[in-house]
This record gives C-alpha cells, sequence and structure tokens, in this order.
C-alpha cells in the first residue's frame, strides 16, 4: 500500500472525484492558482481548469451561498474554508440553507454539497483560529459531520463525502495534513457512519475523533507501559454516529473516556455520554469521562494553549479516575 | 428598445394614463401574452384579496399581499421556462405565471397533507423545483449568493440559463447582497438582480438603507450596469429584464434593476403600517397603480374590456372558491412524514424516534401557553 501524508490522501480524492464525475468543483479562497492555503489542492487547476477550481473572493458567506445555489442545480460543489473558523461568516448559507433546503422543500431539492477544512488549534494561532467547531455543526439535522484522523480515512471519507446526496461538513486538522500513513490506492471509499477502532484494547475504551484520535493513542502508549490497554475507538463521522461499535466496545471494557477538542458546556462529547449511560447503563463499572478543552478561548501565549488542549496526560488522568486508580 | 436611462433617470414605457411615453417603444410582445401578463397580475390581486380576508377570519396564519408590486412578479415573462426564479417572499405572480396552481398555493398557506412542500414552511414561503422556481427563505438576502451559484453553475454546465433574484432594498444592506453582486460581477455571472425597492422594509424606511443617492448606483462597485425602472409599469420592467436576460446570455454578466414601486399594506399580515407611516401615503399610490395602468394601456390597445375584467374577476374568485373548497378542510400532513427529507436517507437515528413517536398516542395539548 503507498504511503502518503493526509494532505496528499485528500488531494488525491479530490482528483479522483473531480476525474469521475464532470459535476464535481472546488471553489474557496486561495484554492486555484495558490494550490490551496495548505495545499490540499495542488495542481489541480492546472488539471481541471478555472471553471472547476474557482478562486474565490474574500467572503465565506458568499462561496458557501455560491455553492449552494449550484448544487440546488444539480452541481456537486466542494467548498473550501481555509479553516473552519471563518465558517462562522457563512453559517446562515450552511444551517439555515443547506442543511434544511431539502426538507423545507418537501424533498424537492437535494443539496450535494461538501463543506471542507482544517477545525481545531494548530499552534499558537490565538482565539479565531483555534476552535473546534464539529459541536456546532453536529447540533444540526441535515448536516453530515465528518473528522477524519488518518491519510487513509481522509481520502475514503472525503471520497463518499462528495458523492453524498446530502450536505457535509468536513473536518480536517492542519496538524494532521504533514502526518504519514499507507493508503490504498484507486477506490478507495470509506462509508459514512461506520466507524474504527483504532487500537484494540480491554480496561477503558476511549471515543476520539479527527486530532484527538492521536491524544488518545498516545495516552495508550503511557498506559500499556503500566499493562493497561485502553482500546481507541473512532467514530470517524459524528454524524450519522455509529453507535453500535462504540457501545460494543463499553460494553467489553466497562469504561468510557471521552476526548475531544470541543469546549466543554453542551458538546458531541458529552452528548456521546449520555448516549452511553442509555445503553450500558448495566455494563459501565465507571461514570463516563468527558476530556474538552479547557472553557475559554484560546490564548495566544504557547504555554498557555498547551493547558487549555487535551492532552495525553489529561487522558492518563481520566483513565485513572475511570478506573479507580487514583 | 427603450433607450437605457442613466443611472438615475427612470425608464418608463407607459404613463399613468396608459400612453406610451415619449421616446419609449414597447416592447414587441404578442396580444395573447400581453392578455396573459395582464390576467396574472389580475390573478394575484384577487387572490390577495381573498386570502388576506381568510387571514383577518382566523383560517390563514400568516400572509403576505403583494398590491402595489404586481407588475414587477411579471419580469419572469421576459424570460425562458428554463431560467431559474431566487424569490424573496412577494412574488406569487411570478409563480402564477409559470404554472403554480391555486390548489397548490392555497394548500401551502395551510400546510396540509396537499401542500407540495408537505407542512415544512411556513405560509408564502413556497418551492416549486417543477416550475425552476427555489425554495423562499426567512433570511433576508440569503437567496443572493445562491442566485448567483446557479448562474455559476450554468455557466460550468455551458448552458445559457440565466438566473433572477428578487429582493427588497432593504435586503441591500446585507452582507449577503453585497457578497451575491460581487461574485456575480467578478465570474460575470447570468444574474440579474431584481430589487423592489417599494419604500419600506417592515417599518424602516429606504432612506435607513443606504446613504447613496439610488440603489441602483451600488451596480457601480460591483462592475455591473444599473438601471432604474418605474416599477409600476410592466412593460419597462418586462423590457429591462429582456435587456439584462439577453446581455446575460451572450456571456456580459449581471445586471442590477432597481425597480421602483411602493408597498401599499403592511409587511405582512403580522404588519401594521399605520404606527409607522402617514396613513394617506397609500392614497397617493392609487395613481400609480400597475394594473390600471396596464390596463388603460391594453385598453387603448382594444385588447381590455370592462366585460372582460369582469369575467377575469369572476372567472378567479371561483377559482379560488373551487380550489379553496377542495384543499382547506383537508387533514393535516401525516405524523409519519415528520422525518422525511431531513436526510436523503432515513438515518437509524430518525427511524428509532419515528417509531417510538407512532406508537405513542397522538398530543393534544399545546405547547405555547397563553
Amino acid at each position: 500500500m503507498p504511503s502518503m501524508t493526509y494532505r496528499e490522501a485528500l488531494n488525491q480524492a479530490l482528483a479522483e472525484e473531480m476525474e469521475r464525475d464532470p459535476t464535481v468543483y472546488l471553489m474557496g479562497e486561495e484554492v486555484g492558482h495558490y494550490q490551496g492555503a495548505y495545499k490540499v489542492s495542488q495542481g489541480l487547476l492546472a488539471r481541471f481548469g478555472e471553471k472547476r477550481v474557482i478562486d474565490a473572493p474574500i467572503a465565506e458567506c458568499g462561496f458557501a451561498g455560491i455553492g449552494v445555489g449550484s448544487a440546488m442545480v444539480g452541481l456537486r460543489p466542494v467548498i473550501e474554508f481555509m479553516t473552519w473558523n471563518f465558517s462562522l461568516v457563512a453559517i446562515d448559507q450552511i444551517v439555515n440553507n443547506a442543511a434544511k433546503i431539502r426538507q423545507m422543500s418537501g424533498g424537492q431539492f437535494a443539496i450535494p454539497i461538501v463543506f471542507r477544512g482544517p477545525s481545531g488549534a494548530a499552534a499558537q494561532v490565538g482565539a479565531q483560529h483555534s476552535q473546534a467547531l464539529e459541536s456546532y455543526y453536529v447540533h444540526i439535522p441535515g448536516l453530515k459531520v465528518v473528522a477524519p484522523s488518518t491519510p487513509a480515512d481522509a481520502k475514503g471519507l472525503l471520497k463518499a463525502s462528495i458523492r453524498d446526496d446530502n450536505p457535509v461538513v468536513f473536518m480536517e486538522n492542519e496538524t494532521l495534513y504533514s502526518t504519514q500513513g499507507e493508503v490504498p490506492a484507486g477506490e478507495h471509499l470509506v462509508p459514512l457512519g461506520r466507524g474504527d477502532v483504532k487500537r484494540v484494547g480491554t480496561h477503558c475504551t476511549i471515543v476520539a475523533w479527527g486530532k484527538a484520535v492521536h491524544t488518545g493513542l498516545a495516552a495508550a502508549k503511557l498506559l500499556a507501559a503500566e499493562g493497561i490497554e485502553l482500546e481507541v475507538v473512532d467514530p470517524r463521522t459524528l454524524r450519522p454516529l455509529d453507535e453500535e461499535l462504540i457501545f460494543e466496545s463499553v460494553k467489553k471494557t466497562g469504561r468510557l473516556v471521552v476526548v475531544q477538542e470541543s469546549w466543554p458546556v453542551a458538546s458531541f462529547g458529552v452528548d456521546i455520554a449520555y448516549r452511553v449511560q442509555r445503553a450500558c447503563m448495566d455494563e459501565l463499572d465507571a461514570p463516563v469521562e468527558v476530556v474538552s478543552s479547557a472553557d475559554v478561548p484560546m490564548p495566544y501565549a504557547r504555554n498557555l494553549e498547551l493547558e487549555v488542549l487535551p492532552s495525553a496526560d489529561d487522558v492518563v488522568a481520566a483513565v485513572r479516575r475511570a478506573l479507580y486508580l487514583v | 428598445m427603450v433607450a437605457i436611462a442613466k443611472n438615475d433617470e427612470l425608464k418608463r414605457v407607459i404613463d399613468e394614463e396608459g400612453n406610451v411615453v415619449k421616446g419609449a417603444r414597447p416592447p414587441d410582445i404578442a396580444d395573447e401574452e400581453l392578455r396573459k401578463i395582464y390576467r396574472t397580475l389580475v390573478q394575484v390581486r384577487v387572490v390577495d384579496e381573498r386570502m388576506m380576508r381568510l387571514q383577518r377570519q382566523g383560517r390563514l396564519g400568516f400572509y403576505m399581499q403583494s398590491t402595489g408590486e404586481e407588475a414587477t412578479h411579471l419580469a419572469v415573462a421576459a424570460l425562458r421556462p428554463s431560467d431559474w426564479v431566487f424569490p424573496s417572499y412577494r412574488e406569487p405572480g411570478a409563480a402564477f405565471y409559470r404554472g403554480y396552481e391555486l390548489e397548490q398555493f392555497i394548500a401551502q398557506l395551510y400546510g396540509n397533507a396537499a401542500d407540495p412542500i408537505k407542512g415544512r414552511q411556513m405560509p408564502v414561503h413556497h418551492s416549486m423545483n417543477w416550475i425552476n422556481y427555489v425554495s423562499i427563505s426567512s433570511p433576508v438576502g440569503t437567496q443572493i449568493p445562491q442566485a448567483t451559484g446557479m448562474a455559476m453553475a450554468a455557466k460550468i454546465q455551458g448552458k445559457d440559463d440565466v438566473a433572477i433574484v428578487y429582493f427588497g432594498e432593504g435586503a441591500t444592506s446585507t452582507g449577503e447582497f453585497h457578497v451575491g453582486a460581487n461574485f456575480a460581477g467578478v465570474f460575470k455571472a447570468p444574474v440579474i438582480f431584481l430589487c423592489r425597492n417599494n419604500g419600506w422594509a417592515i417599518s424602516t424606511s429606504a432612506d435607513r438603507q443606504t446613504a447613496a443617492k439610488t440603489f441602483a448606483s451600488k451596480a457601480v462597485g460591483y462592475g455591473m450596469p444599473g438601471i432604474r425602472v418605474d416599477g409600476n409599469d410592466v412593460l419597462a420592467l418586462y423590457q429591462a429584464t429582456a435587456d439584462a436576460a439577453e446581455r446575460a446570455r451572450a456571456g456580459d454578466g449581471p445586471t442590477f434593476i432597481e425597480a421602483l414601486t411602493y408597498r401599499v399594506h403592511g409587511h405582512s399580515s403580522s404588519d401594521d403600517p399605520s404606527v409607522y407611516r402617514d396613513p394617506d401615503e397609500p392614497k397617493r399610490w392609487q395613481q400609480a397603480d400597475p394594473l390600471a395602468r396596464f390596463q388603460r394601456y391594453l385598453g387603448k390597445k382594444k385588447l381590455w374590456t370592462p366585460e372582460w375584467e369582469e369575467a377575469l374577476r369572476t372567472e378567479f374568485d371561483q377559482a379560488i372558491t373551487v380550489a379553496h373548497d377542495k384543499v382547506a378542510n383537508l387533514p393535516p400532513p401525516d405524523v409519519e412524514t415528520l422525518f422525511d427529507d431531513v436526510f436523503e436517507e432515513l438515518p437509524s437515528h430518525l427511524r428509532e424516534q419515528k417509531e417510538w413517536l407512532m406508537a405513542q398516542p397522538r398530543t393534544k395539548s399545546p405547547h405555547y401557553f397563553h
């Protein structure tokens, strides 16, 4: 299997889907001549031309709305946000329009659109560039929400998202773009709604998505030294959610720690905790733990940023609480 | 062809008396088509009167009248059926012109089992894919970038369809207007911006929306022509729209049309304009009534007679009664449909919710308390 970066995997998915389906086009800031702010669209302009790789004026609510309108009449737009932080100025088009038009029109208009870009903190980019906004979008009926953690998942999920007839919020991560991994060549699809066990273990289940999967895996490595084996479950898509995979794991381990980069209040991790306590009450041996970012806007200073983000040490501490080892 | 006026001039074809104004030439429209346009204007007027009465009787929850602004609806008469309409919410005439049936219209207002959109949206928020008329959104201005998106899609697809997007002068204050117009200018998208300047955005007067001398002058900043049209002159609107469509199809990009008209009634059935504007103001409008004016023009061409007027009004009155009788008392939408169309497929959690809900007795308790 070829090895490539998360960035290259996304690029391959885009190229393959644009090759396969002439209705797919990419639009966003810097996606064309600049090859993408994070180079995800490298080479696509040269290959597919200006009609299908469109450098947009700087206005997220503009190209989000353009995408929605073009989807209504049969195109499959991929709308790139330089970061999901900037999607907040386009949220009317995503939440009031993309998510609702199928239902409001009585099923007359489908909006097969992918909104994609990096979400979450990178390194010292401050409060307005560091937000993990999955809990905002997963709240909205009508949207699917995807957050790949590995290059293989990035490719397979992006291809499946582009083919999906529903609007998809596709959340990448800036710190993952350069990570390397094996990716199946050619037709590799990861169905939305199917999770993946990233590490098998017996003592406690970790549920995490996107970058937090790696935080969970790092914690697993630390605890393995003590003979504690974590099972790391990556749902990969938050909506639809592979509940069965999570419940199965929790029923096996009896303990759950959810790791998320979201803030804690009204967050998706808390929703998972609710669902698990309903489905696995008899098997749970400890209260569900949720490890989140500190409930503050992200500061710039490096030391403060590190304190805000969930770390492997935070996960280890939460696992110890779940195992009554404190 | 009407001479293109300078930005702050007003394009007109016929005056209040129905005479062709000096220097203008009426667009080349067949007699039957002229009569169809007039028919539709009358239809909107009669439907509005009847629906508003139903609203005041408490049968309809909400309604929006178009009185005074009907001529702007008929801009679509200058377009092809394959062109797309991105409505604001006050353009039923554009839909009737394209064949939206009274039964469907009334069922939508009731949101019942015959409603084409299954009781999903509040009254007046129609959606008709089959006549290229997109779903009406409540947030003001939201449809503007979407229209540009449709127009850009047409270019990508190699079609020569155009989009017409309706919005009020108030919507020009939104960010959505700016981005929609800016993208259209940059990409030369085949879209027609029809700004209906009716003087009022609910209670906010037009002079609170801009410091510019005219709304049409905003077009300059987006690199497109901006023209001002007498919005009560259906022929001037027709010509302006036809010219804009021709430019758009030729690859010359968008056009901004400011149609000066007047909102005779409140913003909606929930609004009482007497608290914020001079009650005599609507009376002054009588002079400009787009129906009366076009009627006089047709009369001079022997295409209108008082008998035809009488017959038309009776026809619509009866048609409304028949349609209303047929759909008004239909049951509400099936509870079973509640979870449909949220996603293309019914996800498992919604299937479970649906199964659970269907097993419960139907609730009779209101969710609001007075």
